[in-house]
């Protein structure tokens, strides 16, 4: 199935070498409703479809299982809104909203083992849930209380990643130490990475670079990109000429392309693709194509570079909606399972906002502590220095140190 | 007369730049039709088209590099980081080819290229946003970099960068660019590698660049009262550097106090404390104290007051200066 040549583009006739525009933007827009290349097992109107490859990484997945996804996705949606207000009401400096792309993170994140480790962007809070991180864990980085909260080691979720693909190669670097550590194989124990990042970072060097030893270090990696079609006021076109995972091909492994609001199809498509990692068969390139249905983050203005209409259509084929609609039409499933969740979405948005609004300031002296494992002469001076400073005005009758961890 | 803010100013000056000269082009993520994340660029690409503002692939390394091939072509780049932090994976580019492409060809290939940086914090940003990263530029022979501080300043330099046949890192003061001033679109300017004394004084001499200029104005302010009548400069070159007015500023002062947000170790406020030992051995009163942030990584944004030099510390390494 891994085999490059499988996935090579078939040999481009002269016209194809050069294609209209009207040519490149169909080849990376098309696929919307389901084109021959998009995995998808859900439709947008919530019908349970075939598909004679991925249906065998979906055979568990019963009412209880997709229960649990529409669960996942509308716990994260909701906490994801509350975030977006809580930056609106001068709570946290800034957040970076993950509106319609819930199926893309719960679908991937639901296929990892405990064992695996995943390496996310800054946009990734519902890959987050799905590793037990907290989503109160994730508000010291827009509050500006931390750059992040949890151990990335004992999650397995490495921290946030802000400079863009810069993570494509530490999760290549992570992936190359599994196989160095014959954590690649059959059995329980096999292990894989997954790499997150979006349609944008793919014009980075370091995720070309990702690519290139991914490939000849047959690192165990699942390079997983979330096309969002936006990255920041640039579509798609500014990156590329062709469907992004067609380039996987050229770098001599395969890519795949999912309906990214189909959380059945990305979690199969995940599914396998960390299998063909585990078991030596990587990298692998996921595209799971989908949008981004809010604002790059909250400091952007979409209105100033895209139109409305696009978001109404893609609003057609919300991730979540088909899910709620298969598990009534399915599974017969009734409002009491739906008032709950929502219920429990309520709750858990409560938390998140008090927990915020509660949050105790750094001590002044925290930009000091951790900046070495062994410690450096100069800070320690500048520590000293800054808290003698510090306490001159606290005589002074300035208000006391604040908290902090 | 215009009244600006600083973003203005530099879009007017990248404007009538683009206006002179049609080799000027503008290139970097999100400058055209968003017109740039603080809108420096805002309404170029309408006027100027796709060819003269480009909105590119997300690259750092590519911006630079492109730039270097469209300068020896003939064309005269300015690129946008977005953000200070941003701008590592196009330092290979900066450093190994826009720096030191004159030196190699023995003059023959000219690299007129700017990059402007927004740099330095207080604006509550997350990771990487909020840097201030001038020294690693200073230290490289071949660029000059520079720093403004004001509507003014913004409005001249970048056209006077764009002029210029060397490669120049330009840093702008971030949470600066929606300050006003007065900006006199038919003065003659200073030139672009010139300090300049923002206050004339004759306590103590406060030097500083970018950000903290305003911060060194208002410890002048509040030093009225205390009696202290502090002279200002303004930086404005990092390299070369003009200490000109420092050197006579101290010669007549005796003390030196040099303010920057970026750490102090290997900084430029440390080559600027050297030279004037050196320069003004025996003029000074006290030793030059910098006020300057930490060397530490930037930390999370509840710490940035704690972080970044603020009034009450150049007061106090005025007080400490003055009591020595």
């Amino acid at each position: 199935m891994s085999d490059p040549h499988d996935w090579a583009p078939s040999t481009p006739s002269a016209p194809d070498q050069h294609p209209s525009r009207e040519h490149v933007l169909a080849g990376l827009k098309a696929t919307d409703e389901g084109g021959a290349d998009l995995v998808q097992l859900l439709t947008p109107e919530g019908e349970r479809v075939a598909d004679p490859r991925f249906d065998q990484f979906a055979t568990d997945l019963d009412s209880a299982a997709l229960q649990g996804l529409y669960r996942d996705m509308v716990l994260v949606r909701r906490f994801d809104r509350e975030g977006n207000a809580l930056q609106r009401q001068g709570q946290l400096g800034i957040w970076v909203p993950l509106l319609g792309q819930e199926a893309a993170q719960i679908g991937a994140g639901r296929a990892l083992q405990p064992q695996d480790m995943a390496f996310p962007s800054y946009r990734e809070h519902g890959v987050a849930w799905t590793r037990g991180i907290d989503p109160t864990e994730l508000l010291g980085i827009f509050r500006g209380t931390d750059h992040g909260a949890w151990d990335p080691k004992d999650a397995r979720f490495h921290l946030y990643t802000i400079v863009i693909g810069n993570q494509c190669l530490n999760a290549t670097g992570y992936a190359m130490g599994q196989r160095f550590e014959s954590k690649v194989g059959e059995g329980p124990e096999a292990e894989a990475t997954i790499c997150f990042f979006g349609d944008g970072a793919t014009s980075q060097g370091d995720v070309h670079e990702g690519f290139v030893w991914a490939a000849v270090y047959d690192a165990p990696v699942v390079f997983y990109f979330q096309n969002n079609q936006w990255a920041i006021s640039e579509p798609t076109e500014r990156q590329t000429r062709v469907p992004l995972y067609k380039r996987a091909a050229g770098y001599g492994f395969p890519g795949i392309r999912v309906d990214g609001n189909d959380v059945l199809a990305c979690l199969a498509v995940t599914r396998w693709a960390l299998e063909e990692c585990r078991t030596g068969n990587g990298p692998v390139l996921v595209e799971a194509f989908t949008y981004r249905m809010d604002a790059h983050t909250t400091s952007d203005d979409p209105t100033r570079y895209r139109l409305a209409d696009e978001l109404e259509l893609w609003k057609l084929k919300d991730p979540i909606e088909r899910v709620r609609v298969n598990l009534v039409r399915e599974h017969g499933i009734g409002q009491e399972f739906f008032s709950g969740v929502q219920a429990e979405s309520d709750a858990l948005a409560a938390r998140f906002r008090e927990y915020c609004v509660n949050m105790p300031p750094p001590a002044p002296d925290r930009m000091f502590s951790q900046v070495y494992a062994e410690g450096s002469t100069t800070v320690d001076a500048q520590r000293q220095e800054y808290l003698a400073y510090h306490e001159s005005f606290e005589s002074h009758g300035s208000p006391a140190v604040g908290g902090g961890r | 007369m215009a009244v600006l803010t600083m973003a203005k100013a530099l879009n007017d000056g990248l404007r009538a730049a683009m206006e002179r000269d049609p080799k000027v082009l503008v290139m970097g993520e999100d400058v055209g039709k968003l017109g740039g994340v603080f809108r420096v660029t805002d309404g170029l690409q309408k006027d100027f088209g796709e060819q003269r503002v480009l909105d590119t692939p997300l690259a750092e390394s590519g911006i630079i590099g492109t730039a270097v091939g469209l300068a020896i072509r003939g064309f005269r780049p300015v690129c946008e980081i977005q953000f200070d932090g941003f701008v590592f994976p196009g330092y290979d580019q900066i450093v190994s080819q826009l720096a030191k492409l004159h030196f190699r060809s023995q003059g023959k290939v000219r690299m007129p290229v700017v990059v402007r940086i927004p740099f330095g914090g207080g604006i509550g940003a997350v990771e990487h946003h909020s840097e201030s990263p001038e020294a690693l530029f200073a230290h490289v022979a071949g660029l000059k970099v520079v720093a403004c501080s004001n509507p003014v300043d913004a409005y001249w330099m970048i056209q006077q960068a764009i002029s210029c046949d060397d490669p120049i890192i330009f840093f702008e003061p971030k949470r600066r660019y929606w300050e006003k001033a007065e900006v006199d679109l038919d003065a003659t300017p200073l030139p672009l590698f010139a300090s300049r004394v923002a206050r004339a004084g004759s306590t103590l001499t406060l030097a500083g660049y970018g950000p903290v200029l305003r911060t060194c104005l208002e410890a002048a302010t509040a030093g009225e009262a205390d009696g202290h009548d502090l002279e200002v400069i303004d930086l404005r070159t990092l390299s070369p550097l003009d200490l000109g007015p420092v050197v006579d500023s101290v010669r007549r002062t005796g003390r030196l106090v040099v303010v920057a947000e970026a750490p102090s170790e290997s900084s430029v406020a440390a080559e600027v404390a050297a030279r004037v030992q050196e320069l003004c051995f025996h003029s000074l009163e006290a030793p030059v104290i910098r006020v300057s942030g930490f060397d530490t990584p930037y930390p999370p944004s509840k710490c940035e007051e704690d972080y970044l030099p603020d009034l009450d510390r150049v007061l106090d390494a005025v007080d400490r200066s003055l009591a020595w």
